[in-house]
């Protein structure tokens, strides 16, 4: 299949991105990387009358370093974010969950900042977004542009804070150097979406854990973050047994899938098997 | 209908497309490169793979106009002056097909594993090659190709 006829715009700039959104609104769509937006075009899932593709902003490309701070574009793909040892050193955990997205060639077109807008529940982006405590940058009409933090980027099922007539322009990742890291993904197949994935970051200190930070991918209608095990791992060894106390717990309160790949409760379990397993991982044991 | 300026196999091309074209529909229906083949046409299989300035894509998964201003490598365009590309030389000593659907993105996408990693591990290799699907399941030789392929155009690069 084809996708039904749209009329294509590619803006050089943010300023003219954000215009063709004021004047086209509902109407519109906009193009990152396309991985996930051209199946659905082609399915017919969608058919916009217009598309605008981003793929010509120069400015929305690119990782840098700013402070304490790493600031990555929304249009940088996958692959360059792979390639920057700025993130692998400052943001491991971006690097590892980044590793594991679908196959070569799509993380040669698809871009953080598609996928984060894209907010699939099962995309392996959101989880560590939360875990490192992301801050997205959002453009709006007239120049103005407002910082949402990862908490509350994530609304619902394909939902983000990102209104309309609005572009997520810059992803803004804290340091976290020198903490370990760990995104285990259990898939059935070769390059398919997580059936559960846990985003795990951890800060040693003499074999113990100093700081934990977790993330779970399809536990739910958006990426969540599990507190209370972050807040039981503070202090514990970094052995089986320690580990698998403080995250029995990971799956409480969530309310993930039930389909063809698993049921609610099958997934329920995985998350605290992961769970462990990355935290573990992570700190390097 | 828009203007698109593409090199595709290092020729030059000028064409007025639909914005909705994928880039496979022009290589194949413009451009009559169907060496291309399209497989499931929801970016699982790879067989449509080709290189975008030089990097691998699924090219049912990128519009033409997309393409605008950049240059596109096809399995058309691998053998140079009718000699096969190493990695093509690799795949039929190597008997790396059994029905050929995927060889032609199967090809495209070991050349960027090899671009990318000249002397890659067998595991290295088939990661390397997860977004590709043969459907014969023959990919015990394609990954011995590979490998082949690597010896050889690093002795090649030795002794040029």
């Amino acid at each position: 299949m084809i996708p039904a006829q749209f009329d294509y715009l590619a803006p050089s700039t943010v300023q003219e991105a954000i215009a063709a959104l004021a004047e086209h609104g509902d109407d519109a769509k906009v193009l990152a990387g396309g991985q996930s937006l051209l199946p659905i075009l082609r399915m017919r899932l969608n058919a916009p009358g217009v598309v605008i593709d981003l793929g010509r902003i120069a400015e929305l490309q690119g990782v840098s370093e700013d402070g304490d701070h790493l600031v990555i574009g929304a249009m940088t793909t996958y692959a360059a974010v792979l390639a920057s040892g700025a993130v692998s050193t400052h943001a491991a955990l971006l690097s590892k969950a980044i590793a594991t997205v679908a196959d070569p060639q799509i993380r040669h077109r698809g871009t953080i900042g598609g996928a984060l807008v894209h907010a699939d529940p099962a995309g392996d982006v959101g989880a560590p977004a939360l875990a490192l405590e992301a801050e997205l940058v959002i453009a709006g009409a007239d120049g103005s542009t407002r910082t949402v933090a990862a908490e509350d980027f994530f609304e619902d099922l394909f939902t983000t804070a990102v209104g309309e007539g609005e572009l997520l322009t810059q992803i803004r990742v804290p340091k976290h150097t020198g903490w370990g890291a760990h995104y285990e993904k259990f898939v059935r197949v070769s390059h398919q979406w997580s059936i559960v994935g846990v985003a795990a970051t951890v800060r040693s200190e003499g074999g113990s854990i100093a700081e934990a930070r977790v993330g779970l991918t399809n536990m739910g209608s958006t990426p969540l973050r599990a507190r209370s095990v972050e807040e039981a791992l503070v202090g514990q060894p970094a052995t089986d047994e320690a580990v698998r106390a403080a995250v029995a717990s990971v799956a409480d309160g969530t309310n993930p899938p039930s389909d063809l790949n698993g049921d609610s409760d099958y997934r329920k379990h995985l998350a605290t098997v992961l769970t462990r397993r990355a935290v573990l991982a992570a700190a390097g044991a | 209908m828009t203007r698109i300026n593409v090199t595709v196999d290092g020729v030059s091309y000028s064409d007025e497309v639909e914005p909705r074209t994928l880039l496979v529909q022009y290589l194949r229906e413009s451009l009559g490169k169907t060496g291309t083949v399209i497989g499931c046409d929801t970016s699982n299989c790879g067989a449509c793979t080709v290189h975008l300035d030089g990097t691998s894509v699924k090219s049912c998964n990128v519009l033409a106009v997309q393409a605008d201003g950049h240059e596109v490598t096809t399995i058309e365009g691998l053998a140079v002056d009718g000699e096969l590309h190493p990695v093509q030389q690799a795949f039929h000593e190597c008997h790396a097909l059994q029905c050929g659907y995927c060889t032609p993105g199967m090809i495209m996408q070991a050349c960027d594993v090899l671009k990318n990693n000249p002397d890659p591990s067998e595991q290295e290799i088939r990661e390397g090659l997860e977004g590709n699907l043969c459907r014969c399941t023959g990919y015990h030789n394609i990954v011995k190709a590979v490998q082949q392929a690597a010896t050889s155009m690093s002795s090649q690069a030795v002794s040029s």
